[in-house]
């Protein structure tokens, strides 16, 4: 694919000249209601988060672990629709200057329509997408609207994905590269180590897009362990696991130990 | 490069990238498997010695006389070791699971059959056995528990969603994007991603190539119309391929009616209108979802038809008016039970009673020149706490009664 740096990856480019890691944090829409995901955003905004991911929240959440999982079906629950997480993501690229991804499984997309949920993104403001089950060779539909709309299709690199397969997703994406640290499902513990640092090589090896790193990195000492390893920290189900134990307003704190 | 699975436009494999590479794994074995003709042979051998195929077919000449319609006949599915046709996918899984030289498997149950049977499976080639089970299910299903947990196998009692088959899968896809290098994931039904609705199917097509075999001998015609219960699709895809080739024989699949239409409160994607095309569990077919894509609770007085998607294969087949789709209703899938029970002496599970309920509904109006085939995918030994409290047997509740004083006098000795 003829690929030219989309604006989320400049921006991320921009970003790494004045910070040598970047802080990518992930909230569920809608959890526990959209009220307090606005706050959510506003409060790791001023902490300092450089990005961000809002899930629209899935009632099959394949790839996610039991604290995503369960802030998923508590959203829909509280009756979270596809159309409040489109009003509330516009609201927060309105208000918030960093760049906001959606993450969320693909039938979603499937059931809006693939052109009308990429024109939708594009239109609100959304920079780039995220979809955990959503392999390129199922996603041609996607990736094509995508590239049209200009907006970063996100594939996720594995310490199980060959190298080949690796420069295949590459090649398939934008914006930059979600590498997960370990296998398993989000939210459990990773063991920040000597094979890590050897996978993460690999990663960076195998694409030149920026590095996101994600699973398990919950503290100031694993974002420290990532620091000229990737560009980007990915802190996802720890956020939210704060926000459980120590309510809304737990969260601005607990963002500022991670970019202290 | 190689099948992506595709039935027109359902199937496929949307699956987390970090399952790519089992997945590339799981095809090779699968279709090494299928070029093996030693491994089929194998097969068959474990299947008529450690199972009890070929398994008979029936004639209900009590209930073919008092419809007086179609002869009936019946495949005897429920004669299989464990009470069902499941075990014809766990055993044949089981050899491939040696094949990959995996050490330990892993599966989802809904009404426990597929729980039971792959228990059994690991206990037989010793591998170790984990099956996830909706909490929902745990309930309905305590005497297949119990089994598993004889067995070896541990159960785990799934609490996300709707506590079902649905999230039971969920948590064993979580569990294998952990543990693939040592764990097969043995998918109990014609479901999920490809290959799973292929190989699946395959294994499941042993029940229509005996049934054919069957009724040509014994009756000397194919039947004019086979039925079978529909929930994931396993025991439907295995006795119709025995058929596809016959145009002259009608595939009638039967899914679980619940309240009946229009109640929102059932399991049929296909004969009723509530479904739609959506891509959940890593494939596409026709789920009941909402407008937005989100899963909706399904209900069926049998746990192993209550699910919210369908073989892809069977989506496929409906679309071309190959399978001609009908749902039961909870009322008459019991009544159909208790009648078979009655007169014939056969127990069919609660499932495998929604295909002898629309096939009793069909024979009157038919000639006693044709023949009907019903396969009978399991028996109801496991569904006797829910048949208990549906047919309202006080003698039961008064068994239970006087068990639970028993077990608590006990206790508080103890």
């Amino acid at each position: 694919m003829d690929k030219h740096a989309t604006r989320l990856e400049q921006s991320i480019v921009d970003a790494r000249k004045k910070k040598d890691i970047l802080l990518m944090t992930h909230i569920v829409l809608g959890y526990p209601s959209f009220d307090d995901s606005l706050r959510v955003v506003e409060d790791m905004v001023k902490a300092g988060v450089d990005l961000m991911e809002l899930q629209i929240p899935f009632s099959e959440p394949m790839a996610d672990g039991p604290v995503i999982l369960k802030a998923n079906a508590e959203a829909l629950k509280a009756g979270a629709t596809v159309e409040q997480s489109f009003e509330m993501a516009e609201r927060l690229t309105k208000e918030f200057d960093i760049p906001f991804l959606f993450m969320t499984y693909y039938n979603i997309l499937f059931c809006q329509g693939i052109e009308a949920f990429v024109d939708r993104c594009k239109s609100i403001g959304i920079q780039g997408c995220i979809v955990p089950d959503l392999p390129p060779s199922e996603g041609q539909d996607y990736l094509d609207a995508m590239h049209k709309a200009e907006l970063a299709p996100v594939h996720i690199f594995t310490p199980n994905t060959p190298e080949p397969r690796m420069r295949f997703l590459s090649d398939n994406s934008s914006g930059f590269i979600y590498s997960v640290a370990r296998k398993g499902v989000t939210g459990k513990d990773t063991a920040f180590s000597e094979e890590l640092e050897s996978y993460l090589t690999t990663c960076r090896e195998n694409t030149s897009l920026p590095l996101a790193v994600g699973f398990g990195v919950k503290s100031a000492d694993d974002i420290n362990f990532l620091r000229g390893k990737a560009d980007i920290a990915v802190v996802g189900s720890e956020t939210i696991r704060v926000m459980e134990t120590e309510g809304v307003a737990g969260v601005k704190p607990f963002i500022e130990t991670l970019v202290a | 490069m190689k099948n992506s699975g595709y039935y027109s436009q359902f199937g496929g494999a949307f699956i987390p990238e970090i399952l790519v590479p089992t997945f590339d794994e799981l095809e090779s074995a699968y279709l090494e498997a299928r070029e093996d003709e030693s491994f089929w042979q194998e097969y068959l051998e474990l299947m008529s010695t450690y199972s009890c195929r070929a398994t008979p077919i029936t004639k209900l000449d009590n209930l073919t006389e008092q419809l007086g319609g179609a002869n009936i006949y019946v495949k005897r599915e429920d004669l299989n070791h464990t009470g069902a046709h499941k075990a014809n996918n766990v055993m044949g899984q089981g050899l491939l699971t040696r094949r990959m030289k995996k050490t330990r498997v892993i599966a989802e149950t809904g009404a426990g059959q597929h729980g039971v049977a792959t228990a059994t499976m690991a206990a037989k080639f010793g591998f170790d056995c984990t099956i996830y089970m909706g909490a929902h299910d745990v309930e309905r299903q305590r005497p297949n528990v119990f089994w598993m947990e004889q067995m070896g196998a541990t159960v785990v009692a799934v609490t996300e969603g709707s506590q079902t088959l649905k999230d039971a899968i969920n948590e064993a896809f979580r569990d294998w994007v952990t543990n693939m290098d040592d764990t097969h994931y043995v998918l109990g039904t014609a479901c999920g991603p490809h290959p799973f609705p292929e190989m699946v199917s395959w294994f499941q097509s042993i029940i229509g190539t005996e049934a054919r075999k069957q009724m040509l001998e014994r009756t000397g015609k194919l039947p004019q119309r086979v039925y079978a219960c529909v929930g994931g699709g396993s025991n439907a895809m295995g006795i119709f391929s025995g058929f596809f080739d016959d145009k002259e024989v009608e595939l009638v699949g039967v899914e679980a009616g619940g309240r009946g239409r229009g109640s929102g409160e059932h399991a049929a994607r296909l004969a009723y209108d509530d479904a739609s095309i959506g891509v959940a569990q890593g494939y596409k077919t026709f789920f009941l979802q909402d407008r937005d894509g989100q899963m909706q609770d399904t209900h069926s007085v049998s746990a192993g038809l209550d699910y919210v998607g369908v073989s892809p294969i069977l989506s496929h087949l409906h679309e071309t008016e190959q399978v001609r789709f009908e749902a039961a209703t909870d009322d008459d899938v019991v009544a159909a039970m208790q009648r078979t029970v009655r007169h014939e002496g056969l127990i069919p599970a609660l499932e495998s009673s929604h295909a002898f309920a629309q096939a009793y509904k069909e024979a009157p109006m038919m000639s006693s020149d044709d023949n009907i085939l019903i396969n009978m995918s399991g028996r109801a030994d496991k569904d006797i706490f829910t048949v208990a409290d549906a047919v309202h047997d006080p003698k039961w509740t008064e068994f239970i009664i006087k068990k639970a004083d028993a077990y608590r006098r006990e206790m508080n000795n103890g």
